[in-house]
């Protein structure tokens, strides 16, 4: 299986240099349609400065999406969105950007890119793609994957994703991934002859090691835990946020029907005479003012989406956490096999050599049957044994390593996470929270000045 | 009991109420008698007064008595016949018909009891009925059971003659300002009705929300249990939907209690206004027809027969007191309505705020650095 520490040919050059970007690096990049020149907050892609082809700075986005049709494998017309990704160096001195790379890619594309990242740095939480259908929707939200809105959230998850991965110390220094942003055409056939395919654990594999592995790292077994547990929990709230969405669009739509018969009182409250012209104007009022409330939950809950956006990502980086556990026990499991192998091989050896039969062997059963072998027979055996016990002692040794190498890098990619995680749930709670202070202001607002043409009536 | 024998009332005129320096102050109080083990249809409850008056009709300054729902019941009825020219208040349903409420339970009996009290007050506040004999009685007498026994009949001499009026005549043109009130009374309920829908929906709407948001905070909580850093932040997202949870509930709660109560009685109000609309045609169609009649016999009298007069008296009297009636009725709703609506806007401010309070508070716990641990 592949070995944990960065593969030199999978990434850029000069390679031994250690990644010096701190896990600090935030995110930082324009966003959007908003790129032209704008300044970044944080540098986000400190590490690129340590690399022959990342000398500058640089910022990307996905800055588009276009409906396109065009025709698949099978020759089937079929409709599609296309991403526009554009990648721009910042001169470090004055901050201006400028477009060096701008091509299409398809989600597809996407995923494919994030598979060969998941086979070559399986010791990485590979950061994961925005969800391929809409899931968790509330009724007013479109589970069409054509639907405007959900093609522009895709857009921002699409962005999010490039850059978390432009942001990590070991992932941003990937050759297929800077021909990912770089080289349009041919890029999908490069990718497919670093042959990843082939070099991916069986599912069946890794789901045999779960269940047999003897010894798996404690800390990797609680950590499994954890991502199932923060996978359901996520994965309720969601469901449960949608409902909530979905009730409150319903309070405040209602609302608005107000509006048709406070204007219909107005009326025959100002043909009754003068006296009651000021009740009916003050009803008209109001009536604005309900119509307005409905239509503000519009904007409240797009807002809220991007939210819901932030916790799904977490969810979907559960799965991420999980897949670096599993690449460890099926290591673990590999080492207890190979070493199990090993054991068995040397106590044949011995019984061959001292003549006890202990363990039951099929030589030993034909050798009952069909008499017994000769020593020149034996001793071919005994050596062909003792071949494979020294390769197997060679290879053990080569997989402890690797594996206490695989723990060490996993551990430590682990911790960055962690810390990402921490820092970007409790901004995503802080933002949620702003949000609810400015629904409740609003509504203070619409109320107070209710109340004012209500006194005045 | 109180009251010698009957006394002459002012037949109409909003004057003797404004020369009183304390008007009838009659306020009722709950209290909830625990009822026997088989209730009647009537509510079980007794309320009881203070009444303070400085009124010369009542030999005491101070009464407390118990009364029941029946009673108020009586003393309306007794008010319609006695005073048909004029517009009495409505009492809150009688019969509970929407769904299962419990007519034992806190929040019904104080509705209940905030509509009886705006119904003595109501009358209180009305120059003439305020000096009917019944209401004296119903405010004063120990014992009204045995006062409704005896079914003293104290009509006001305009109670009498309308009582008699019969129906049958046709009406040939309302005036002008009474079908207008017609009209007016028409649209107004249906109105009002509407209102009522919707806000009823509305209540429906954030009951249904409240749901969701009771199921939704916890599971930050349970969110919490598995996180480090991130425990307390969680776990007051969670402690802050709860209390935003709390707010929704009692603003649907109060919306209950004061909010649709109010409405449904305007509705009631209107109702029973139409009636005495009504009773007004009526008076009017039969002196129509008498006129005529008197007309057509072709008679050389000079004058108009005594009879004639006495219906044009009648109605005249009728179309006087309802429009002084209908002028104060809506000077009165347009008060009511005025604090109704406030009131709604106010329970919608104290929601929000609370919210707001519970939202705010949590920003500097998470904010809060690491280091601080």
């Amino acid at each position: 299986m592949e070995q944990a520490p960065p593969d030199p040919e999978r990434q850029l050059q000069p390679a031994p240099l250690e990644p010096l970007g701190s896990p600090d690096a935030g995110l930082g990049a324009a966003v959007g349609k908003e790129a032209e020149g704008a300044g970044e907050e944080s540098s986000g892609v400190d590490t690129m400065t340590h690399n022959n082809f990342w000398l500058k700075k640089i910022e990307i986005s996905v800055s588009e999406a276009e409906k396109r049709t065009g025709r698949n494998a099978m020759n089937m017309q079929e409709t599609y969105t296309a991403y526009l990704i554009e990648t721009r160096s910042v001169e470090h001195t004055d901050g201006q950007s400028v477009l060096t790379d701008s091509l299409w890619r398809r989600y597809s594309e996407f995923e494919l890119l994030r598979s060969y990242l998941l086979v070559y740095y399986p010791h990485i939480v590979v950061p994961p793609l925005p969800e391929k259908r809409a899931e968790f929707v509330w009724h007013k939200l479109s589970a069409d994957n054509m639907d405007p809105d959900f093609v522009e959230r895709r857009r921002i998850g699409l962005e999010n994703f490039l850059l978390r991965i432009a942001s990590h110390p070991i992932l941003c220094r990937d050759k297929i991934f800077y021909l990912f942003l770089t080289q349009e055409g041919n890029w999908k056939e490069t990718v497919n002859e670093t042959g990843f395919q082939l070099k991916a654990d069986s599912r069946l594999k890794a789901l045999n090691a779960t269940f047999r592995v003897k010894n798996p790292d404690k800390r990797f077994t609680d950590l499994k835990h954890y991502s199932d547990e923060l996978q359901s929990v996520i994965s309720h709230l969601l469901r449960v946020r949608a409902r909530v969405a979905d009730r409150l669009y319903g309070v405040y739509k209602v609302h608005g029907n107000y509006g048709r018969v406070f204007s219909e009182w107005s009326a025959i409250e100002k043909e009754m005479g003068d006296g009651l012209q000021s009740a009916g104007h003050h009803m008209d009022v109001f009536r604005g003012y309900m119509c307005r409330y409905a239509s503000s939950i519009d904007d409240i809950l797009e807002d809220e989406e991007h939210y819901a956006d932030q916790l799904k990502e977490y969810l979907f980086y559960a799965e991420a956490l999980r897949a670096v556990c599993r690449k460890h026990e099926l290591m673990q499991y590999d080492l207890e096999m190979a070493a199990q192998d090993l054991a068995s091989k040397k106590q044949q050896c011995e019984e061959l050599v001292t003549g006890t039969v202990r363990t039951f062997s099929l030589k030993g059963m034909t050798t009952k049957l069909f008499g017994q072998e000769t020593p020149e027979q034996r001793e071919a055996r005994i050596k062909v044994l003792e071949e494979q016990i020294n390769e197997g002692e060679q290879q053990l040794k080569s997989k402890n390593l690797e594996g206490r190498e695989f723990v060490k890098n996993a551990w430590a990619d682990i911790e960055r996470f962690k810390e990402q995680k921490n820092r970007d749930l409790k901004e995503a709670l802080i933002s949620y929270a702003v949000m609810q202070i400015s629904m409740c202001k609003k509504g203070i607002q619409v109320w107070t000045n209710a109340k004012e043409c209500f006194s005045k009536m | 009991m109180a009251g010698g024998p009957p006394k002459a009332l002012p037949s109409t005129g909003p004057h003797s109420l404004r020369d009183m320096p304390h008007p009838l102050a009659g306020s009722s109080s709950e209290e909830a008698v625990g009822g026997d083990s088989t209730p009647s249809p009537d509510l079980l409850m007794a309320r009881s007064f203070g009444d303070k008056s400085t009124r010369v009709e009542f030999d005491l300054p101070e009464y407390s008595v118990r009364r029941r729902y029946q009673d108020f019941d009586w003393l309306r009825s007794k008010l319609e016949e006695s005073q048909p020219t004029h517009l009495i208040p409505p009492l809150p349903e009688k019969f509970v018909v929407k769904g299962v409420v419990d007519r034992f339970s806190e929040e019904f009996v104080e509705t209940r009891r905030k509509a009886l009290d705006k119904f003595l007050k109501r009358i209180t506040d009305h120059p003439v009925l305020s000096f009917n004999e019944h209401f004296n009685i119903f405010l004063t007498a120990k014992d009204l059971n045995a006062y409704k026994k005896q079914g003293i009949a104290l009509l006001t001499r305009m109670g009498e003659s309308v009582k008699h009026v019969t129906g049958g005549y046709k009406l040939r043109t309302r005036p002008l300002e009474f079908a207008a009130i017609g009209d007016y009374l028409d649209t107004f309920a249906l109105k009002l009705g509407t209102i009522d829908r919707i806000a009823q929906r509305i209540i429906k709407e954030e009951i249904e929300y409240l749901v969701e948001l009771r199921e939704y905070g916890p599971v930050y909580s349970t969110w919490s249990a598995l996180e480090g850093e991130l425990a307390e932040p969680l776990e007051g997202v969670s402690a802050c939907i709860g209390n935003c949870s709390t707010a929704l509930e009692e603003l649907t709660d109060d919306m209950t209690e004061d909010f649709l109560p109010v409405l449904r009685e305007y509705i009631l109000y209107s109702d029973s206004m139409k009636s005495v609309l009504k009773k007004r045609d009526q008076v009017q169609a039969e002196y129509e027809a008498k006129l005529e009649a008197v007309a057509l016999r072709k008679e050389d009298r000079p004058k108009v027969p005594a009879d004639v007069e006495k219906c044009q008296d009648r109605m005249e009297c009728f179309n006087a007191d309802l429009k002084a009636d209908m002028e104060r009725w809506q000077n009165n709703k347009r008060q009511d309505f005025r604090q109704l609506l406030m009131g709604m806007a106010d329970k919608n401010i104290q929601y929000y705020e609370k919210c707001l309070m519970a939202w705010e508070s949590i920003i500097p716990l998470l904010q809060e650095k690491q280091e601080a641990k």
